[in-house]
């Protein structure tokens, strides 16, 4: 499609913050146009990959269980994140989360209960049928019966401003460029987890042994822009979502299938054959966003998570099937680590492990005595043959740098002062809720929540140009 | 078997990625049933393909759906494993082969059918059905070919649950229930994903009309045959009688149902089909369409010069039609009915005790 004459609002973004913010922008009134740098059959950015909302409510609703009240999702935040949150922020996400279901539902969406092994979060998180590409497909089918203009394989590569009031956006496609004039932009192109220049930047060297498990469309071209024109940078480049997946996965795209749920049945070593951290230290769904940036921290960004036959099948089935050996030594032969050297720390770690009795659902007395690091749970000699190893790789799903933004979903700019006509909302901005750590569903909640804002308040200035407070 | 070892091989590999993904689960049948294996051994996949009603939904909702590298084109393989069951176990089993030609085998068998009634029937005969073709030799005929029809359908059916090695046969309420309402034919509850993106019943609904008219068709066959045998009632019978107001009901739903199914499934997305199959798909709606049109036709015109070659056409047609149901595509009803029935067997089994992931 050709995006042509002046809208009032042009989008940025094909994913699920960029579709909430086009939606209540055409629902407002506005003449929307909606950027996407994917093909048609890649669009949706990360949230192809998503599965669910972390969910505000005061009683079972939808799919969820029970009550998941403010403050206890405020606490799960302020935990993983270390406190490294903005307050206000942060709870207009929680608190508008509450009210996204009906909104979804009501443009399409639809919801299951939680998938088989996510028993835990059914208090907490609704799930999508299907997950979130048919999410994303139920979105721009609504974006495309309400009329908004729609432009794939796309990507803005600048943007023109008068201070900080934005002009025109240049896109591109293929190898013409295009200027496209608007009085609003809302910028949802998520982080630049995808940027493998970038990434080198931000980490070294490590960075050309990480897996991105997301889109390969996260360029993170137009945060660039944002920060050089002078918006106001928020995070640390080095921080993310990232888990330690299967290291046979894709470069890119892998998704949610990449992901190896062994790591607390059994012994993590890295390639000298030596463990490195406590794998029994917590249940697995509170631990599993650590290990990406622990296996980062080790030589050549690989390690091994191994296990014997008494843990096969105690864990989500991964997409590759282990590698299989009968002795230890034949296993690190395999691995391409020195047997002698994994024969020992499996025989130090068996001779360490204390009687007890396990249980994989409780955080049971089964640890370690003496050993350094210690296993302080689900600790259980590795000894039953065949022996079983998943190589491992940090696996980044989504980066936290992003650009401040005030709660009109404003961009700041380096004067402290928000631009008149400047949105941002989703990934690219998430980094103002989470500093750092991840609790699974957030994304959703802070996009569905800060793109519909950006949407609402970016139709209703043109409207009216004046400002809007007071909106909840 | 180089070729189906590939298909399962390759199955296998697609089945993995759905159980460790599991996005898809609330849409049918299918992903709860692969959710309780960690590995799938041949005759699960046969099970499991034989469990999907080919909706469409996963496909459209799939991450790793082509362009993707993985490649997962979820119900296109399941729909390539079905038509490998049915040749797997076909009874007699070199018979199986008439599903790799099944568009020409119906045709020719057709093109046969239709020769041979053209030689039992006197074409000139006037007044009842029974001057063109003498009852016994009819009612005698067709009996001789249900009944062969039927051991096929039966040793297939054996077969393919032996191999899913379940100690007893069970489900049977909740199978039939499912399999008479088409409760997976629907998407997840919006309907289904055919022949496009759009969620719609229409594919279920031209289906009932299909299921019913020949279940229509066959109740008043069986009328008739009361009438004949315990009342001594000869046809033809009178347009408000019993055999004929469901024969005309009946056939009018085979009519529509197939016509509609054909409809959609000349407009449906190329990645959810598997074209291999669409010889075996249209020869059966064809055939379906044409015996009812005829038996139709054959109504309308009893009482002129033409029943004679209406009547050679029409059971021209009846014994087609019933010569490849069983090495048709109407077997799909028989291994998904098995399948439904393992499924509610399993389902109140305990899952496989998993860590939370």
């Amino acid at each position: 499609m050709s995006l042509s004459g002046t809208y009032d609002v042009l989008v940025l973004g094909g994913g699920n913050a960029a579709l909430c913010a086009a939606l209540d922008a055409r629902r407002a009134g506005a003449r929307v146009a909606l950027v996407e740098s994917a093909p048609i059959a890649f669009r949706g950015g990360n949230s192809r990959h998503t599965r669910n909302l972390r969910s505000m409510h005061a009683a079972p609703e939808d799919v969820l269980t029970d009550a998941y009240p403010e403050e206890e999702y405020w606490a799960d935040l302020v935990k993983v994140t270390g406190g490294e949150t903005h307050e206000r922020l942060a709870r207009m996400a929680i608190r508008g989360s509450a009210a996204c279901r009906p909104w979804m539902k009501a443009h399409g969406v639809r919801f299951q209960p939680s998938l088989g092994g996510t028993l835990h979060l059914s208090r907490t998180n609704a799930f999508f049928l299907g997950g979130g590409k048919a999410l994303v497909n139920a979105y721009y089918a609504a974006a495309q019966a309400q009329g908004v203009d729609i432009a794939y394989d796309t990507e803005a590569v600048d943007v023109t401003l008068e201070g900080t009031r934005f002009n025109s956006a240049i896109v591109q496609q293929r190898t013409s460029h295009h200027e496209i004039r608007a009085k609003a932009l809302v910028v949802a192109t998520g982080g630049f987890e995808s940027n493998l220049e970038w990434l080198r930047e931000a980490w070294g060297e490590a960075a050309d042994n990480f897996l991105i498990r997301g889109t390969p469309y996260n360029k993170g071209r137009m945060l660039r822009v944002l920060i050089d024109k002078g918006a106001q940078a928020i995070g640390d480049p080095t921080q993310g979502h990232c888990v330690a997946i299967d290291a046979r996965a894709p470069k890119f795209d892998g998704g949610i299938v990449t992901r190896v749920d062994a790591v607390s049945l059994g012994i993590v070593v890295n390639r000298a054959a030596q463990r490195f951290y406590d794998e029994g230290e917590d249940f697995w769904p509170k631990r599993y966003a650590i290990w990406g940036r622990l296996v980062a921290g080790q030589p050549g960004q690989i390690a091994y998570a191994i296990i014997d036959a008494k843990a096969m099948g105690r864990f989500m089935p991964p997409v590759f099937p282990p590698l299989k050996a009968a002795s230890i030594g034949e296993l690190a032969t395999a691995l391409g680590l020195e047997p002698p050297a994994l024969e020992e720390t499996v025989a130090r770690f068996n001779a360490a492990v204390r009687p007890g009795d396990f249980d994989h659902t409780v955080l049971d007395g089964c640890a370690t005595e003496g050993l350094a690091p210690a296993k302080t749970h689900w600790a259980r000699r590795i000894d039953q043959p065949p022996f079983f190893a998943y190589p491992l790789r940090p696996g980044l799903t989504f980066t936290y740098l992003g650009v401040q933004v005030n709660d009109h979903a404003q961009v700041i700019f380096g004067d402290g002062r928000p631009s008149p006509n400047i949105f941002a909302a989703g990934e690219i901005m998430a980094g103002n809720i989470l500093g750092k750590g991840y609790l699974a569903g957030i994304g959703m909640s802070i996009g569905t929540v800060f793109g519909r804002i950006a949407g609402g308040e970016a139709a209703y200035r043109v409207k009216d140009g004046t400002a809007h407070h007071g909106r909840t | 078997m180089a070729a189906l070892d590939d298909l399962i091989a390759d199955a296998q590999r697609m089945l993995r990625i759905c159980n460790a993904c599991r996005y898809c689960e609330g849409y049918c049948a299918v992903f709860p049933a692969l959710e309780r294996r960690l590995d799938f051994s041949e005759a699960d996949v046969h099970y499991l393909a034989n469990l999907c009603h080919n909706c469409g939904s996963c496909l459209y909702a799939c991450q790793y759906a082509p362009p993707h590298e993985f490649q997962l084109d979820f119900p296109r393989m399941l729909a390539e494993v079905r038509v490998a069951t049915y040749r797997k176990y076909a009874f007699p089993g070199f018979l199986g082969v008439l599903f790799a030609w099944n568009g020409l085998a119906a045709v020719l068998i057709t093109a046969l059918s239709l020769l041979a009634m053209f030689s039992l029937v006197k074409r000139d005969a006037a007044g009842s059905f029974y001057d063109a073709l003498p009852h016994w030799l009819m009612a005698g005929f067709f009996s001789l070919v249900a009944a062969l029809i039927v051991v096929p359908l039966v040793a297939g059916a054996r077969r393919f649950w032996r191999d899913m090695s379940e100690p007893a046969a069970g489900g049977v309420v909740e199978a039939t229930r499912d399999a008479l309402t088409l409760r997976y034919l629907d998407g997840g509850g919006e309907g289904c994903t055919y022949p496009d993106t759009r969620p719609s019943f229409a594919r279920r609904r031209f289906h009932h009309l299909t299921f019913y008219g020949f279940a229509l068709c066959f109740a008043a066959t069986c009328a008739a045959t009361v009438y004949h045998y315990v009342f001594g009632w000869h046809a033809p019978y009178p347009l408000l009688s019993l055999p004929v107001i469901l024969g005309t009901v009946g056939g009018l739903g085979l009519l529509a149902g197939p016509a509609g199914l054909v409809h959609l499934r000349l407009r449906r997305d190329p990645e959810l089909a598997d074209p291999g199959q669409n010889g075996m798909d249209l020869a059966f709606l064809v055939l379906l369409f044409l015996t009812s049109a005829t038996g139709l036709a054959l109504l309308a015109l009893r009482g002129t010069s033409a029943m004679g070659t209406l009547l050679a056409v029409h059971l021209g047609f009846v014994l087609a039609l019933f010569l490849t149901l069983p090495y048709g595509k109407f077997v799909h009803g028989v291994y998904r009915a098995a399948a439904l029935m393992r499924y509610h067997i399993e389902r109140k089994r305990p899952p496989p005790a998993l860590g939370a992931e």
